[in-house]
């Protein structure tokens, strides 16, 4: 990351767009996150001086939201539907598959490496193709074990190649 | 001032000149499945081959074709979709490979190119009027979704929009729009069923000098897209119903609640806001009236309790998502303490039309105590998935066995003798079975067997779903979405899961069943909100309609079913000619053996995926 006054620069930006409204918390919280990808700790504690609101507020919000992580993540992200569709359609194993290929024991989600996170959502409106995964921005459908496999490969062989 | 008369002149100047239209679908189903490059692949092939097509509608000299995106066509399974006006073919599962052939053959000629076509049985089906997942559904609130541009404002226009928001501003008193609606009785189509005019005449009555309206597009309940599909599909029939429901309440200001993982809803949301603020449609004295409203798209940031409504009025506000206790209700003190109507997306977007024809013409669809359509998310084992939108009291057997195309087996195959349940409504919802099929879906009939129309999420279920694994999965789901704020949901919910965990991995014991069930009940009445209050149904009903299946578990240690991975193992046996097809297959390489010698299955590797059942030709796997 570059030097620190650069960070939060952005966030100043965000936050001036949004008027300084405390009741725009949710939308802010949401853009600095599409910035870095996840909300680092002395970000959110800035945003609570610059809107005058409580920390704790703003850290309660960023950890009631399932879309709000603060943790940083994988450099892809598997995003495999667990919604009822997919469920009958059997993404258990779709998971357990992927777990498998990536090595990742109980309770964890990103690889040591830093390349992959797993994260199972609840349906993502593409149910009529149920199973259902995302992989950072490619919807895919219908899929199989297999088909994981091959995913995952291909983006293997393609870091490896950069 | 917004003259819809000349736009609709205008477009029908311009559409005059269109030889063929085009209508790729560009819903978040066909999108996955490669929608827009089959759209580009267009816009290039007629270039080389010389076809002359635009890809907007403006007035253009001389003939030519009209290359369009719209919402879901509901048809998901299929797609892409590609459907040709004003013949009507419609081609399912196309490729880019196959754009040249269909610009040949059926733009240049008229030829239909049946290996496109959907199959029905052997039966080729040339368009919607022939496939019969289309024939036995009413689409009203989906009339327009899947064949209008969802981002050109003036061809809503030019098939009749915004003339009920025109009729509602200009001839209409609020008090006569609550009572239309009233009258048609219109009942909220986001799980409760309430009637819509009753709501908006409790706010209209409040003397406040704000009100707000608020459209509910969080659709949390997994296996539901409805209304994602009318958002991205027809965003300005919701825009109208808004127009027409703040005039109802007196309300100047709105917000579409839409959920964060639902990026094409959002944006086209955006983009219809924007137009629709443009031509005047949003803004102060809409159509020449008194009338003002401005209206925000607001992204939630994914929690299922948000879709409450006291929730989603928190989260607005920039707070936690957490329901608070009614009274005060929305209507008497919402958002910002201001009188506030919430409604589903499907029901502001059934809102025009009830204006436009009126309420006994509303009611001629439906049955008496719930009129109208409802749309439902199709899933699971059946032949036909998507987006379907029926009659009000509909039977389930029509849904599954006539327009789903009858229920599936494990290898796909329609087998009817298969169906064992559909769950109805989600994670609040509850389960029918073949006792059922001939129960009309409807709100009232519905409730009395223990289940709910719900948002309108249906998942059938063959023999080989565990229906005791299915309460667990809701369980689980309603366990993680709980916002903490009650004991009974937050802890109930939580014993009731380990119950169940404890069933399908063979721990629990009779008395297991006894105490799930006195938990269920008692969160039940001691949750604050919706969300605990129903989080037990899908418990309640497996429990009532599928006993025999809890017992095997507990009694017998055995899944009927076979999915419960505990209680069931694979295994090969002596049929194993030793091809090596399900070793290569198995994603965990648990199947160890050489060529032409009998394979073994290393237990405690195997995740029981089940692939190797599938991929065996010689049915030497066995599951038990
Ligand atoms: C936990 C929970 C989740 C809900 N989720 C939604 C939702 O996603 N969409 C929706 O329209 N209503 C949802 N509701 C119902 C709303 O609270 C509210 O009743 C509805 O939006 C009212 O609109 P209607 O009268 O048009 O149906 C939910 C309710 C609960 C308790
Ligand atoms: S019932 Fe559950 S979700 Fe609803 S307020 Fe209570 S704890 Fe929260
Ligand atoms: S069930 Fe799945 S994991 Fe187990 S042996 Fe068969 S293919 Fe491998
Ligand atoms: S349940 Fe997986 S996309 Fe809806
Ligand atoms: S997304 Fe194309 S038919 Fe549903």
């Amino acid at each position: 990351m570059e030097a620190g006054y650069s960070k939060f620069d952005r966030v100043c930006q965000i936050i001036e767009e949004n008027n300084y409204d405390k009741s725009k918390l949710i939308p802010i919280l949401q853009a600095v996150q599409n910035e870095y990808r996840y909300l680092p700790e002395e970000i959110l504690a800035f945003i609570a001086s610059s809107l005058r609101i409580s920390p704790a507020r703003v850290y309660g919000v960023a950890t009631f939201f399932a879309h709000f992580t603060l943790k940083q993540k994988g450099k892809h992200i598997i995003k495999v539907c667990d919604g009822t569709a997919c469920h009958v359609k059997k993404s258990t194993n779709l998971i357990n598959t992927i777990k498998n290929k990536l090595a990742l024991k109980d309770g964890e989600f990103t690889t040591k490496d830093m390349l992959f996170t797993l994260e199972t959502v609840s349906c993502l409106g593409a149910c009529g193709l149920a199973p259902v995964m995302v992989v950072d921005e490619d919807v895919f459908g219908q899929v199989t074990p297999d088909k994981v496999i091959q995913i995952i490969d291909s983006i293997l062989k393609q870091e490896a190649a950069q | 001032m917004l003259d819809l008369k000349k736009i609709t002149e205008s477009v029908q100047k311009s559409l005059g000149n269109v030889t063929k239209r085009i209508i790729i679908c560009a819903g978040t189903g066909c999108v996955a499945n490669g929608s827009l490059k089959v759209f580009n692949a267009f816009i290039k092939s007629a270039d080389e081959l010389g076809v002359k097509i635009s890809v907007e509608l403006k007035e253009e000299k001389g003939k030519t074709n009209l290359l369009s995106k719209s919402g879901c066509q509901g048809f998901c399974q299929m797609g892409p979709l590609v459907n040709i006006l004003p013949s009507g073919i419609l081609y399912t599962k196309v490729k880019v490979e196959d754009v040249k052939e269909i610009l040949e053959k059926s733009i240049k000629a008229d030829e239909v190119i049946e290996r496109l076509c959907y199959n029905d049985n052997g039966k080729v089906c040339k368009g919607q009027n022939e496939i019969p997942f289309y024939q036995k559904q009413s689409r009203m609130v989906l009339k327009q979704c899947g064949v209008v541009d969802p981002e050109n404002i003036d061809e809503y226009i030019f098939d009749g929009g915004y003339r009920a928001a025109k009729k509602a501003c200009i001839d209409m008193t609020d008090k006569e729009i609550c009572d239309v609606v009233l009258a048609a009785g219109l009942r909220g189509r986001g799980g409760g069923g309430f009637p819509t005019g009753k709501k908006w005449d409790l706010t209209r009555v409040q003397q406040r000098d704000k009100k707000y309206i608020i459209c509910n597009g969080d659709e949390g309940d997994p296996g539901a897209f409805m209304d994602r599909s009318v958002m991205e599909g027809n965003p300005h029939s919701v825009i109208e119903g808004m127009i027409i429901a703040a005039k109802a309440i007196g309300a100047d200001e709105g917000y579409v609640y839409v959920r964060t993982e639902y990026g094409l809803a959002v944006e086209r949301m955006k983009k219809a806001v924007e137009a629709a603020v443009q031509k005047g449609v949003l803004g102060k004295n809409i159509f020449g009236s008194a009338h003002n409203f401005t209206l925000h798209v607001m992204e939630g940031a994914g929690a299922f309790v948000c879709g409450e409504e006291t929730a989603l009025i928190a989260s607005i506000e920039g707070k936690r998502g957490m329901p608070s206790p009614k009274p005060p209700f929305p209507a008497q003190s919402g958002l910002w303490e201001k009188p506030t109507a919430i409604n589903n997306v499907e029901t502001l977007a059934t809102v025009p039309l009830v204006i436009n024809y009126g309420a006994d013409s509303f009611r001629q669809l439906g049955t008496p105590q719930s009129p109208g359509t409802k749309t439902f998310a199709l899933t699971g084992q059946v032949l036909n998935t998507g987006l379907i939108e029926v009659p009000m009291g509909t039977t389930l057997r029509q849904v599954v066995f006539d327009t789903a195309g009858g229920v599936t087996d494990e290898k796909g195959k329609v087998d009817d003798k298969n169906f064992k349940a559909v769950q109805i409504g989600g994670p609040s919802g509850g389960c029918l079975t073949k006792e059922h099929l001939d129960l009309p879906l409807d709100f009232d009939s519905l409730k009395k067997v223990g289940a709910m129309v719900g948002s309108g999420g249906l998942v059938v279920m063959n023999q080989n779903t565990c229906m005791v694994k299915m309460a667990k999965f809701f369980m689980q789901f309603t366990q993680n979405e709980s916002c903490g704020k009650c004991v009974l949901c937050r802890e109930g919910t939580r014993q009731m899961l380990l119950m169940l965990e404890d069933i399908t991995e063979g721990r629990a014991d009779e008395n297991t069943l006894t105490l799930l069930e006195k938990l269920a009940k008692a969160v039940q009445v001691g949750s604050l909100c919706g969300l605990g209050k129903t989080a037990p149904n899908p418990v309640l009903s497996t429990l009532r309609y599928f006993r025999d299946e809890y017992n095997a578990h507990v009694k017998d240690k055995r899944c009927p079913a076979g999915e419960c991975s505990n209680l069931v193992n694979y295994s090969i046996n002596d049929k194993c000619l030793g091809c090596t097809a399900c070793a290569r297959k198995c994603p965990v390489g648990a199947i160890a053996g050489t060529l032409k010698k009998q394979h073994v299955i290393d237990t405690v590797k195997c995740i029981k995926c089940g692939v190797c059942l599938d991929t065996c030709k010689f049915n030497a796997v066995v599951r038990g």
